[in-house]
């Protein structure tokens, strides 16, 4: 059943039109600005929500509208959509209420709240977007949206950061572009459709097909940080801790893994894809991606730069339960979406308490610091276990069917990866945890800075994600968790006999 | 019975602003107000051809009623009508954005004087050209396009205006005159001069040397690599709304002549359709190192024309010695979107200098007033400048490029990416800039920068973006007439 | 050699002519003086375009073009001249 109602525009249309007030909204009125930012990200969450049942209902909502001859814009709500909509409705959510916490007393706010609204708008849309195009179109706001994020402090580390950023995710941009393109020429259209609409081009011209996933994976393997496109991602982290957060959770990074779910499924379909060995190609490269991802976190000392390696590993979790061709690690992968969202987010918004709070960014300084802030230390703890994935956390349930999949599709190598992976993010989280609670804290140096207590804004939202972390390990199987949508995803993408 | 005559509008948008021009001229303390009615008048005349290009297809007028070969047409189609309501509506909401600019009391006398029956000469020429059915009668419009362009350079009448006015006169007069040349051997060769008589001839050497001189002339005026040196001086130089004009629209004329002369005179030949290529490929790269390295913001814009006006001729040499029709509509989507935006970016430049005080790109993020409406028009310009979704500017890099992978043309598609790479790394100085870092965190005398004035940047920059949307209809109205497939 | 081929010729050389001068010379009133004789090459074009053997008589149409064009050279030089004396002017109070 599809349905033309205007419901996917108008959740793109809030906060899309929320960041041209909020960036006109003078410095001063901070409440008016708070107000505008958490009641948008509210009604976002209920509308979400509201779509979310119709869609389990099995509706899917289809709108478009016409650009060039034959090539539309074209917003559709279907149920891999709703996966990470859902995502960015709720992380936005809390992500602004400590974003309000931390930037309190800080300049340009209405800019920062602006370009951070916009960036959101941009999720949305590349949640929503029915084809390639319009993919692209949102792809390339996203990176717009972002950049004046990256470089808020105006520091020279940041404005290298953001020089860096701009090249990595313009390039792959402009890739992607040429990719869609290519699309466009070879199959004359660029919808995602389950199956695929490769099928043809592929027995054809086969060489082409597989240039073509080169070049799309390319482009959508810069946000998605895979090696050897990463690079930006530990550069970035000197952005603020929200902005961080919302980075390595839901907007960029998740942006490109989606598009690579998207490709794979609903461009070439899972058949084909396997058929043209491209599956195996892009397995080798998550692998290469995850173990080096968590050998580089192994040797940082900066906090951030430790999670931002991390992200580089657990992101292509995603890619990997993807090109495993198994409908069980596809419900690994999907739901690694969701999981390491909420267990990354956690990790940066506990960072940045630590920073704000205790001036304490390095890990070598981290001890003691369990005792000092509990409530946020506790928080990391759980994300780091579910990190490592101690069950039940939510990283357990992902790797569990990462590894179930990997068997089910033969492949057995993938159980080694695994351990070794989890063994890896043990090694670099392990010891932050131990440092945390069973050391002494250290004599404080002299240009320690003055401790300032941190408010219920910015302890409260580590606490809901770490709760969050806890919820979807442990109640996975309940209606409505992520595993069980991926469920209902992974029926759809995959042939019924594969089941 | 006797028939009502039909307003004949094609006349009427090519005399009305050139009776503006002179009653502007001779009213000189109503000259705004004469200039802006004009301008207004001219707009609801050219909204009334669009239409009835819209409902009858193309549109013709025997002036006086002498008819071709002797009599001068004029004849409006998809893409004359479209160019010529690109030319209105820019040249509107520049206007609004001069008033508002020349109004103040700090604007010299001569300024506010002079601009308006300059710039409705130049409304009449550049609506004369894109109405002309013959090569001499083009000749003439631009004439009347350089004095008046000339003009509006030099306007400011600073050293450096007149230096840069006076090159571009040399210019542009050597430009015009190659062009006679090569109507000269039109004629010499066919005895005719109309478009129509133009398209039954056999192609010949002599044809073919004409062609060529017409195209060096145009290429000189519209500032093609390696014949651009005049345009970066001129156009930095002259006033915001003047420069808005200059680059917006005046380089549009001799583009839209190139347009005409290899639909009705002769395809390119393979030669001419490398060496534009190159040349183009030349002003892509050059005009970018240039805007890269400028220092002044007015300036960088400057350059960034050149680099993108090569970008329309890699379309036209896209297009090959076949014309495929694709890249003409490539090229035209790309005239249309560069116009939009380049006026916005030269207006909203201009409006920072006014707000800020000066325009060095290095110290933009210094000042204490923040002009942040017309920093965000001149960010929307960018963005279709570069040619990012959805924008305009996409959509004509979206079809040059479809045709040229379509075709196997890796390397068309290749220098459209570096194009579009360093547009994003000139356009991405100025745009840090606009970010202002203050160390001290202290908010200091934000939002000051906020006036009418903005609203017609902003509008334009809008509708650059906005308009990508739209570009489905605009290439269905475009061709109406046939513009592009070759017979009429 | 036909009449109309030497007018021709010498039209198109008065025209390089003038086109060289254009490009090298650096006094602008030289400069201005190059591109009329640049005019005066095309005009000649247009001229010999005209010309039939007699007793026919010769084409009126390019006669008219010849004059437009005149005309339209002659305001072009003028804006020129004006040009080039605001700017003397300019440059002389500039070394003041």
């Amino acid at each position: 059943m599809n349905n033309a109602s205007l419901l996917p525009l108008i959740i793109l249309l809030i906060p899309l039109c929320a960041a041209p007030v909020l960036l006109a909204l003078p410095e001063r009125s901070a409440g008016l600005r708070t107000a505008i930012n958490l009641g948008a990200a509210l009604v976002k969450v209920l509308l979400v929500a509201w779509l979310s049942w119709k869609v389990s209902q099995g509706v899917i909502y289809d709108l478009r509208w016409t650009v060039l001859p034959g090539l539309d814009l074209n917003l559709q709500a279907d149920p891999l959509a709703i996966l990470f909509i859902a995502l960015s409705a709720v992380l936005w959510l809390i992500t602004t209420v400590y974003a309000v916490g931390y930037l309190e007393k800080g300049p340009h706010r209405a800019r920062f709240f602006g370009f951070f609204s916009l960036c959101v708008a941009a999720t949305v849309g590349i949640a929503l977007a029915g084809n390639l195009f319009t993919f692209l179109l949102f792809y390339e706001m996203l990176t717009l949206a972002t950049y004046p994020l990256v470089i808020h402090y105006g520091t020279a580390a940041a404005l290298r950061a953001g020089r860096i950023y701009l090249i990595y995710t313009l390039g792959g941009g402009l890739v992607l572009l040429l990719g869609t393109l290519g699309l466009w020429v070879l199959a004359g259209s660029t919808d995602f459709v389950p199956g695929g609409i490769l099928e043809g081009v592929a027995e054809d011209t086969p060489l082409a097909a597989q240039l073509l996933f080169a070049v799309l994976i390319i482009g959508l393997g810069v946000k998605a940080a895979m090696v050897p496109l990463h690079s930006w991602l530990p550069v970035a982290m000197v952005a603020p801790a929200p902005v961080s957060a919302l980075l390595h959770a839901v907007a960029v990074v998740k942006a490109g893994a989606f598009g690579i779910i998207r490709v794979v499924y609903e461009v070439y379909g899972i058949e084909t894809a396997q058929a043209l060995g491209l599956t195996t190609a892009l397995a080798v490269l998550a692998a290469i991606t995850i173990l080096y991802g968590s050998i580089r976190a192994l040797g940082q000392d900066d906090i951030k730069r430790r999670l931002a390696w991390s992200t580089v590993s657990q992101v292509s979790y995603i890619a990997l339960g993807v090109a495993l061709a198994s409908p069980i690690a596809a419900m690994g992968a999907l739901a690694h979406l969701i999981h390491q969202g909420i267990m990354k987010i956690t990790l940066f918004m506990v960072a940045g308490n630590l920073a704000e709070g205790l001036g304490i960014k390095q890990v070598s300084r981290m001890n003691g610091v369990g005792l000092i802030m509990p409530g946020s230390m506790a928080a990391f703890t759980l994300a780091a276990l579910g990190m490592i994935g101690l069950p039940p956390l939510a990283g357990f349930v992902s790797k569990w069917y990462l590894a179930a999949g990997g068997l089910d599709a033969g492949q057995g190598w993938v159980i080694p990866l695994l351990l070794g992976s989890s063994l890896l993010n043990a090694a670099y989280f392990l010891p932050m945890l131990h440092r945390a609670w069973f050391r002494q804290p250290d004599a404080a140096p002299q240009d320690a800075p003055v401790r300032r207590p941190i408010g219920w804004m910015l302890a409260a939202p580590p606490t809901a994600t770490a709760a969050l972390v806890l919820v979807a390990g442990g109640l996975a199987n309940a209606p409505f968790s992520p595993l069980e949508w991926t469920r209902f995803i992974v029926t759809l993408e995959y042939s019924a006999e594969a089941f | 019975m006797i028939e009502m005559p039909a307003i004949d509008w094609l006349t009427a948008v090519v005399f009305a602003p050139l009776a503006g021009a002179i009653l502007a001229f001779l009213l000189p303390r109503q000259a705004h107000w004469v200039g802006v009615g004009a301008v207004v008048l001219t707009a609801l005349m050219a909204s009334a051809l669009v239409l009835q290009v819209l409902t009858e297809g193309a549109v013709v007028t025997p002036l006086g009623n002498w008819g071709a070969p002797l009599g001068i047409d004029l004849r409006a189609d998809g893409l004359s009508a479209t160019l010529m309501a690109m030319t209105t509506g820019v040249g509107l909401l520049v206007s609004l954005g001069a008033l508002n600019s020349y109004a103040h009391h700090r604007a010299p006398e001569r300024m506010r004087r002079y601009f308006w029956p300059l710039w409705l000469l130049l409304l009449s020429g550049l609506n004369g050209v894109y109405l002309s059915t013959d090569l001499f009668n083009l000749y003439v419009m631009l004439e009347v396009i350089s004095l008046a362009a000339v003009g509006l350079t030099v306007l400011s009448g600073r050293i450096e205006a007149v230096r840069a006015g006076l090159e571009y006169m040399y210019a542009s007069i050597l430009g015009a005159l190659l062009f006679l040349l090569g109507v000269g051997f039109v004629y010499l060769e066919l005895g005719r001069l109309d478009f129509a008589g133009l398209l039954a001839a056999p192609p010949s050497p002599a044809l073919g040397a004409a062609l060529a001189l017409m195209v060096a002339g145009l290429a000189l005026k519209t500032a093609l690599f390696p014949l651009h040196v005049w345009l970066p001086q001129a156009h930095a130089n002259a006033t915001a709304p003047a420069s808005a004009l200059l680059s917006a629209l005046v380089v549009k004329a001799s583009l839209y002549i190139v347009l005409r002369l290899a639909q009705y005179l002769l395809p390119l030949s393979e030669v001419l359709v490398a060496l534009i290529g190159l040349l183009g490929v030349g002003a892509i790269l050059w005009g970018s190192i240039q805007a890269l390295r400028a220092e002044r913001l007015k300036l960088l814009v400057a350059w960034s024309t050149v680099a993108q006006i090569g970008l329309v001729f890699v379309a036209f040499a896209r297009a090959g010695a076949d014309g495929v029709a694709e890249s003409w509509k490539a090229a035209a989507l790309l005239m249309l979107a560069h116009a939009i935006a380049k006026a916005a970016m030269f207006l909203a430049a201009g409006r920072i200098k006014e707000e800020i005080g000066h325009d060095r790109i290095r110290e933009l993020d210094r000042s204490p007033v923040r002009p942040t409406l017309a920093q965000l028009s001149f960010a929307l310009a960018a963005i279709s400048l570069v040619g990012l979704p959805p924008s305009l500017g996409f959509a004509g890099k979206w079809i040059l490029m479809e045709g040229a992978m379509t075709s196997g043309y890796w390397h068309w598609i290749a220098v459209t990416m570096i194009a579009t790479m360093l547009s994003v790394a000139y356009f991405s100085r100025v745009l840090t800039g606009f970010l202002r870092f203050d160390r001290q965190r202290t908010t200091v005398g934000e939002h000051q920068g906020w006036a009418l004035a903005d609203a017609a940047p902003l509008t334009l920059a809008l509708c650059a973006l906005g308009l990508g949307l739209l570009a489905a209809p605009i290439l269905a109205f475009m061709n109406i007439g046939y513009p592009f497939g070759g017979a009429p | 050699m036909s009449t109309g081929l030497i007018f021709g010729l010498t039209g198109l050389g008065v025209f390089v002519v003038g086109l060289c001068g254009a490009l090298v010379l650096v006094d602008p009133l030289r400069r201005v003086l190059a591109l009329k004789l640049c005019s005066v090459g095309a005009g000649f074009m247009l001229v010999v375009a005209a010309w039939k053997a007699p007793p026919e008589a010769p084409d009126p149409v390019p006669h008219a073009l010849v004059i437009t064009g005149i005309v339209v050279m002659i305001s072009a030089t003028a804006v020129a001249l004006a040009l080039i004396r605001r700017l003397h002017t300019l440059e002389h109070e500039h070394h003041d």
